[in-house]
């Protein structure tokens, strides 16, 4: 993590989706940037716009329902919302590769494999059969699937949960892409799997040195894995820090209630968890203060009126909160 | 603070007990339906429950733990083994019998979504089970569930609302009330919060906790998420493949695991604390966990165990207690095995 080199920008994205009940804002502002070799967590609950935002930049969205608004994603000089279909089409296969939570319905059930593993070699690598099939079975080996030869003629439901897993990574490897979205990528699984899942990733981030975008509910997988971690709410960035500052000094009000809602496996105390009182938020109208306001127990009359911008109020650590949790008066005077 | 977790200054009353008890589900094939075999969901479990604490029980995915809380309330017949609570066996019990022990013991279910009635309202959810056992109709029942409704903190006008009106929490809230509503003396929570998101957990953990106090309820707490386990249990027991390995006070099983497996799971758990993250040490097992239906001979964990000797593979580990309050099943806990953990 020396170089600071930007490998991907996104400025400014909005998504919304069209449905019978209203537009849904799911995405309302959304800019980061990701940098070479940096492993960056994005953290939030359901419906927070943390998937739609990376499932936008990577043009997997469908179109309607959703509309993308305004916003660019800089990769490699080109804007990922922009370039053609077959554009995205080569960079999604080969140079920014994807690993979905649910491995059980992210592989196709009536294709080998090794027919699924080869695909994407002979697209865009330009291999030839007996090519593709060798890398293939490195892959797979790669990610510690024994036999791996052998296994290539399998079908999806020949495997484990976990398994599978593995395999939605090799594929997400298989050209060796310089970035990887992982989301949710353990989330179905159980934790002894998970970790040999995130070992895994660990390991293969050190020996390919790519960018990782991790997307999770979990701040505990995060605090073993990432650089740097954005929070998420509404579909707007509210805070985002360099892991340890996150974690020893969370500045906005939703992470600090999520980090007093999590339990530690490693304290005898048991200590009351804090609530996050309230429902989660209601998409279905455009926030005019501060989304997290109405379960905020810090909230004043202006977090209601006007919603904070996610700025910078130390080095490295940005927070959208009017109230400054730490001094317990409002951040900014007037 | 209360000491409970720890056990002192309170004399223990064995609520339930449960002794080596089976669920095995047939595996059928052919014509004539003939059974092949056997998923051995609960294959021999063991414990005790005491009144008025909250007995965790962990394990991963298919290790028999929701099957077990069943067959615990006879949701499940089980296949052999006892089930004694309030002094019966409710493996006996029929009829008449069992329904009036029912009253005595309710559940939670894990999903909100699938467990409420989308077609009833709120209060004819939580007013059915005072129907059926005869204790409340009309105007009564009506005042019941209202007062139901503020316990577990919900305006008592929902009555007259349907399930899709609520999220996720506040249906689960629902859930509680209904398992309330005959005054249990036990109630089997099974994942209550896991399908919930993080921050409706905590409010859902702090229901169930401030009920525990104010009504004396005994709380089997069934989940995978091990710090949610440590945070809510008095006692904790761990399931791998249809077997207890392991069970203990909470914190002493998670200071001083003895089962390879709980060393293992624990470690692999992670803490929200990157500074903590940094220093710790992971035990990865290998592998999958094998299938139900064909069990490793002797130990279930031998295929996975780093520690695993030859008797392993031959001779089920007898389930004892090898400390006070410390029950464990393995073959190797007097050697003092602990397995090594990769960085």
């Amino acid at each position: 993590m020396d170089t600071t080199d930007t490998i991907l920008e996104v400025k400014d994205l909005v998504t919304r989706f069209a449905t019978p009940e209203g537009v849904i804002h799911a995405v309302n502002g959304v800019s980061f940037n990701l940098k070479e070799g940096e492993t960056l967590g994005v953290v939030g609950e359901s419906g927070c716009g943390k998937s739609v935002t990376m499932l936008t930049i990577l043009r997997l969205i469908p179109q309607p329902p959703a509309k993308v608004m305004r916003g660019e994603a800089l990769f490699g000089g080109r804007d990922l919302l922009k370039v053609s279909n077959d554009e995205i089409r080569h960079i999604r296969g080969a140079q920014i590769g994807m690993v979905f939570q649910d491995p059980m319905t992210s592989l196709n059930p009536v294709l080998t494999l090794g027919r699924q593993l080869t695909e994407p070699l002979v697209t865009h690598l330009n291999m030839s059969k007996t090519e593709s099939r060798a890398r293939a079975a490195e892959l797979l080996k790669m990610v510690g699937i024994p036999k791996a030869e052998t296994r290539l003629d399998d079908y999806p439901h020949q495997f484990s949960g976990g398994m599978r897993q593995r395999v939605m990574i090799a594929m997400a490897l298989a050209c060796t892409p310089q970035v990887l979205i992982a989301d949710e990528p353990t989330t179905a699984l159980d934790v002894t799997i998970q970790a040999q899942i995130v070992e895994l990733v660990k390991r293969l981030r050190d020996e390919i040195g790519m960018s990782i975008i991790w997307i999770t509910h979990d701040l505990g997988i995060v605090a073993g894995l990432a650089h740097r971690v954005m929070v998420m709410y509404a579909g707007f960035i509210v805070e985002r820090a360099e892991l340890k500052a996150l974690y020893s000094k969370p500045l906005h009000p939703y992470t600090l209630g999520l980090l007093g809602s999590l339990p530690r496996i490693d304290s005898d105390e048991s200590i009351r968890l804090t609530n996050i009182e309230g429902r989660p938020p209601d998409l279905s109208t455009a926030p005019v203060g501060c989304p997290f306001a109405p379960r905020c127990k810090f909230a004043y009359e202006r977090c209601i009126k006007e919603n904070p911008l996610l700025k910078a109020v130390e080095v490295g650590h940005e927070v959208a909160c009017w109230w400054d949790v730490e001094r317990g008066k409002p951040r900014y005077d007037g | 603070m209360t000491d409970k977790s720890t056990g002192n200054g309170k004399t223990e009353q064995v609520l339930l007990k449960v002794k080596d008890l089976k669920k095995h589900f047939p595996i059928r094939r052919g014509m004539l339906q003939r059974e092949v075999g056997a998923v051995k969901a609960v294959d021999g479990v063991t414990f005790d429950v005491f009144q008025g604490e909250t007995l965790g029980l962990v394990g991963e995915s298919g290790c028999g733990k929701s099957t077990t809380g069943r067959a615990v309330l006879q949701l499940h017949a089980p296949t052999s083994g006892e089930v004694v609570f309030e002094g019966k066996d409710l493996t006996k019990l029929k009829g008449e019998e069992l329904r009036k022990m029912r009253r005595r013991m309710q559940m939670i279910f894990q999903d909100p979504y699938a467990s409420l009635n989308p077609r009833m309202t709120v209060g004819d959810i939580i007013g059915e089970p005072l129907e059926v056992h005869g204790l409340a109709t009309g105007e009564a029942k009506v005042k019941k569930v209202r007062e139901l409704l503020e316990t577990v903190g919900l305006p008592p006008v929902f009555g007259n609302r349907f399930p899709h009106e609520f999220s996720g929490g506040q249906r689960q809230r629902i859930g509680i009330a209904r398992a309330l509503a005959l005054n249990p003396a036990f109630i089997v929570c099974d994942e209550p919060i896991s399908a919930l998101d993080v921050s409706i957990q905590a409010q859902i953990v702090n229901l169930l906790e401030d009920l525990q106090k104010s009504l004396g309820l005994t709380y089997l707490f069934i989940a995978h998420d091990l710090s949610m386990v440590r945070h809510i249990a008095d006692r904790v027991a761990v399931m791998y493949l249809g077997k207890t390995m392991e069970l203990a006070d909470k914190n002493e099983l998670y200071n001083n695991p003895l089962h390879p497996y709980t060393q293992a799971l624990l470690s692999a758990v992670p803490v929200p604390d990157p500074l903590v993250e940094e220093k710790r040490k992971r035990i990865v097992l290998q592998g999958d966990p094998p299938s139900p239906a064909n069990p490793p001979k002797g130990c279930v964990f031998s295929t996975r165990c780093p520690l695993a000797i030859d008797v392993c593979y031959h001779d089920v580990p007898v389930w004892r207690e090898v400390k006070p309050r410390h029950l464990v099943a393995c073959h190797r806990v007097e050697d003092g095995g602990i397995v090594p953990s990769i960085v």
